[in-house]
């Protein structure tokens, strides 16, 4: 027995270690993407082989941390702009001059290149509603259109979205309404939507998980989730809200890479017009930076750089988001992932009482209203206090920064939160509950 | 094997270390082992929780915060009701397979026996998309409800759809020990109770149950265990209020500095381990061993007409409903597009054609990995078992709440606290850096899977009577024959279902895997579906996959089985000339 396992291990060595010239990636995008890229690569690169290692964002920013020792890992690839500017805080990414010709410097207001040469954008990615045809006919819902519409009270029980904590690109589409809309009312916005949720999920691919399914009708979704669903056959389309931002997907030299010279050569073969041209690859549909590409594009494919594309884009502030990043996750899911249930009986209780008093006139009863409807969408802290530093500092703790006074612990504020929102909840649902029942 | 330690004799010149017996010496090489790899690798991601985030000052504020907030509390009470709900309907379920199929001549009860492995092997996401797909709130059992009768069943809701997944999913580990324990019963026992008048269900309650306790327990606990501390089932049906699941959100998301995490764990860890310290105060006191090995088990007898029909009826509505998540993972393989109706729209093979021409190499990684992790993990288990229950070494006990603590360490710390300890660790022969090397994944397996295979030996050994094994010393035989030729056989059963286990939960793991799979050549089966599932095309490709990990854990346990059961055969053939 232990001959063999011995026997099988030097063989598994023996195969492990043939030498080639490696271009080590670290990724979070599927195969879907990867493969194709690391086809047209080495044949346009002979010279160099292409080694994917999958991780999702947080794994990978986690293992880049834990490696960074001694660095094995050449490249890192992956969507969130805000795991790049987390690496780049700590002098994790490469400074590269990239030579790459007819890219813009910006998309939808965004900028695709990082100002210090970090990090570079090489695909766009808006931010949409996604939806199962098949789930919408059934249940003979109207299509959602904007954000507004999903806070109407027919859509209760049929939206599902992830957590801004556990994915970076939902945490940009909370963002770009919160800024889009202002801090008040983006919050409110987000409430009312989020009472007519189904769930919350934990992972971002979780979304086009259930709207493909069928477990859940509306999904808000980044958008080649949308695309690529559809591209393989699902009954579901994606429609982009007015109100949008254009966020680039990146990719990064990592500091101290055993093969600069090949990780260069990919991110430059990425932004070249045949590696941009990879990603309109049916079963990757993201929109390409370069907007040449956009020419060879199949008919309706939606292109950013048009002014019809996405009227009401916002230009997204980047380092405003960066000052609040854990505060706003940490506030969505005190108030809401966590305490969806509440949240959700509140809501229902207010659309239940607006339907009741629908058409009737009672003064009284459309005060309890208003009350309730005020006490959802009431937030313990303004927008001031979310970005001043010695109160965003609660939630990005640093060991590096001691002398930024802060003015509690995380836990300590988040329980302070958490008691704020439960109670209001429960106040709401009486208030609505009141007003129901009232002639 | 324990026996291959012997004490060296010291020529009587002086020796830096006392003389240590080869007993004490296996002790201290596992001691050393759970410390390399467990207990050091854990500490240096938990002791976050003591320290003050700011300035990095030893404190136990962390603590107090975490006792001071509701959700955490509220946190607490659901993951403990969730646990013991689970326990109570997993019970349900494996009492009646375990008591019918070893208590009675029952055509296909080899069949179930192997059957109720299966449920373990649920590979990541699409066990859960299959789920859904069936039970969820628009599954195929929900739409045809709707469409019929006019209403819908929320069996994936909330807490409760939590505890039907858990304990569909771990009630083998009561199954398998409760099991052996039923069939290591001595029937003198039996026949004792049946002289003296008793029989029928009083003779289970008082008698048969009662001595199959240490293996019901030792199941128990592990079902109760497990289910606190999974992270996976309430993630995949979006339960968040549970302390696993805020452990594991807070420790993961990018750039978190929340030492909260780690104070959930730490508690998890402390839990599971006060846990298994009340089943151990349970069985304290109590003699379970029974002397009669060969010739016992229960008597079998025949069921009437009557009583089959019944007996078959309940064992095929728990089947259905605990193969229902492969069956739909086996429609997910073959089908189409399957959306918001009942069935696939259609059928076909072009899934598996997907998964055999580019993901072989994890098929055979898996096989080795799973394998070679199970193989430590009997070796190891069935060496602290004896170490614990058999000999007199100080803080033996220890050995055992260590390696019992791995269930409670969420994978992810594992992994991230494996490459703190040893990335930059090169290694010889060229194997490169320690951390991007496959052996690290086995290790890893072996750890997290310890835990299953210790309960199993433990077992076992609980029912070897000591006795015995001082009958072969006073004939003559050393500790080391004794221990080969006396005591590990007579618990091959509970080692089988250890091995089994072990290899059938490692070959679909992934929490720890996904930390140090170093590139995709080295990756196993799990880790392929999850890089399928990434995408809305992979689906059916990684259900696929997810099947073949079905068939090849299936095939395991069955080759297994075999081998036991030839070995047994031969052994009954020839006594005494065993080699």
């Amino acid at each position: 027995m232990r001959k063999i396992l011995l026997t099988t291990a030097l063989t598994l060595i023996a195969g492990a270690a043939s030498a080639a010239d490696k271009v080590v990636v670290v990724t979070s995008f599927p195969k879907d993407l990867t493969d194709p890229f690391k086809a047209a690569f080495e044949a346009a690169n002979p010279a160099y082989e292409l080694e994917v290692v999958s991780r999702n964002t947080n794994a990978s920013v986690s293992y880049l941390q834990e490696t960074r020792g001694a660095n094995t890992t050449d490249l890192f690839w992956a969507s969130a702009p805000d795991a790049f500017e987390v690496l780049k805080a700590e002098g994790l990414l490469a400074a590269v001059d990239v030579a790459a010709e007819g890219i813009p410097d910006s998309v939808g207001g965004y900028p695709i290149n990082d100002p210090a040469g970090m990090y570079f954008g090489f695909a766009a990615s808006g931010y949409g509603i996604m939806y199962n045809t098949r789930y919408v006919e059934a249940n003979n819902l109207p299509i959602a259109k904007e954000w507004e519409d999903l806070m109407r009270p027919e859509y209760n029980g049929h939206v599902a979205m992830s957590s801004p904590s556990r994915s970076g690109t939902t945490h940009l589409t909370v963002e770009t309404v919160l800024q889009g809309d202002g801090w008040d009312a983006g919050w409110a916005k987000w409430k009312w939507i989020s009472g007519n949720m189904s769930t919350v999920t934990e992972r971002s691919f979780g979304v086009p998980d259930a709207v493909n399914s069928g477990s859940t009708g509306f999904g808000i979704v980044i958008d080649f989730f949308g695309l690529a669903s559809k591209a393989s056959g699902f009954p579901v389309e994606l429609v982009y809200p007015s109100l949008t931002a254009i966020v680039p997907a990146n990719i990064g030299v990592i500091e101290n890479a055993p093969n600069a010279e090949g990780a260069k050569a990919f991110v430059e073969y990425v932004l070249s017009p045949e590696g941009q041209q990879v990603l309109l690859n049916p079963a990757i549909m993201r929109l390409p930076v370069n907007p040449a590409a956009y020419e060879t594009a199949p008919e309706g494919f939606p292109n950013p750089f048009t002014p019809e594309f996405a009227p009401g884009a916002i230009a997204f502030d980047v380092d405003l988001s960066g000052s609040r990043y854990t505060l706003v996750n940490a506030l969505f899911d005190v108030m809401i992932t966590y305490r969806m249930d509440d949240l959700r009986a509140a809501v229902a209780a207010v659309q239940q009482a607006e339907a009741a008093q629908e058409g009737k006139d009672n003064a009284e009863a459309k005060a309890l209203i208003a009350e309730a409807r005020a006490l959802v969408e009431a937030l313990p802290i303004t927008e001031a206090e979310a970005s001043d530093p010695s109160f965003a500092g609660v939630f990005q703790i640093s060991r590096d920064k001691p002398d930024v006074e802060v003015v509690g612990r995380q836990a300590e504020v988040e329980q302070a939160w958490d008691a704020f929102a439960v109670a209001n909840y429960a106040k709401a649902k009486e208030l609505a509950d009141q007003a129901a029942a009232m002639n | 094997m324990s026996d291959s330690f012997q004490p060296t004799r010291p020529s009587g010149r002086f020796t830096l270390f006392p003389r240590l017996s080869g007993v004490a010496l296996t002790g201290l090489l596992i001691a050393i082992f759970l410390m390399a790899f467990l207990i050091l690798p854990v500490m240096q991601v938990i002791y976050v929780a003591f320290l003050d985030a700011r300035t990095g000052a030893l404190t136990l504020q962390n603590f107090q915060d975490f006792f001071n907030t509701n959700l955490f509390r509220e946190s607490f009470v659901n993951s403990f009701y969730v646990s013991a709900m689970s326990v109570v309907f997993a019970t349900i379920i494996a009492l009646p397979l375990a008591y019918i199929t070893t208590r009675f001549t029952f055509a296909g009860a080899a069949v179930i026996q192997s059957l109720g492995f299966i449920p373990l092997i649920m590979p990541p996401f699409v066990g859960a998309v299959a789920m859904t797909l069936l039970f969820g709130r628009n599954g195929s059992l929900n739409l045809l409800l709707d469409q019929y009768f006019g209403f819908k069943i929320p069996f994936m809701e909330g807490l409760n759809g939590v505890i039907f997944v858990q304990s569909l999913h771990y009630f083998p580990f009561i199954l398998i020990n409760l099991s052996a324990s039923l069939r290591n019963i001595d029937r003198s026992m039996e026949e004792a109770a049946q002289n003296l008048g008793s029989s029928g269900l009083r003779m289970f309650r008082r008698i048969v149950f009662p001595l199959a306790m240490p293996g019901y327990l030792a199941g128990a606990a592990l079902v109760f265990i497990k289910v606190f501390d999974d992270l996976g089932t309430p993630l995949l049906l979006n339960v968040n209020n549970m302390l696993a699941p805020q452990a594991y959100l807070r420790i993961t998301g990018v750039g978190i500095n929340d030492p909260m995490g780690y104070v959930i764990s730490f508690i998890l860890v402390a839990f599971s381990v006060f846990a298994l310290w009340v089943s151990l105060l349970f069985m304290r006191g109590k003699d379970y061993a029974t002397v009669q090995k060969g010739g016992g088990g229960l008597a079998k007898r025949d069921l009437s007409q009557r009583e089959k029909v019944l007996a078959w009826g309940v064992i095929l509505f728990i089947l259905a409903l605990v193969l229902s998540p492969h069956f739909g993972l086996l429609l997910l393989a073959f089908g189409t597009i399957w959306s918001f109706s009942p069935l696939p729209d259609g059928f076909t093979l072009q899934h598996f054609g997907t998964v055999f021409t580019q993901s072989s190499q994890y098929i055979w990684n898996t096989i080795i990995y799973a394998g070679s992790a199970a193989v430590i993990d009997v070796i190891l288990g069935t060496a602290i078992a004896y170490i614990v229950l058999r000999s007199g070494l100080i803080g033996r006990k220890w050995l055992d709440y260590m390696a019992t603590a791995a269930l409670a360490v969420p994978g992810v710390v594992l992994g991230i606290g494996y490459l703190r300890m040893f990335h930059g660790v090169e290694l010889p022969f060229g194997l490169g850096q320690m951390s991007s090397f496959w052996g690290l994944i086995i290790v890893a397996l072996a750890v997290r899977r310890l835990p299953y295979a210790l309960r199993a030996c433990m077992a076992a050994l609980q029912q070897v009577a000591l006795s015995l094994e001082e009958a072969a010393e006073s004939l003559g035989a050393t500790k080391s024959s004794t221990i080969r030729r006396i005591v590990v056989p007579l618990m091959t059963g509970g080692i089988l279902a250890g091995f089994v286990t072990s290899f059938a939960t490692a070959a679909v793991e992934l929490s720890a895997t996904i930390m140090l799979v170093g590139r995709s050549s080295d990756a196993p089966l799990a880790y392929g579906i999850y890089l399928f599932m990434q995408s809305p095309s992979g689906r059916g490709a990684g259900a696929a996959l997810g099947i073949l990990a079905v068939v090849i854990v299936a095939l395991g346990t069955y080759l297994s089985q075999r081998i036991i059961e030839k070995d047994r055969n031969r052994r009954a053939a020839a006594p005494g000339t065993d080699h």
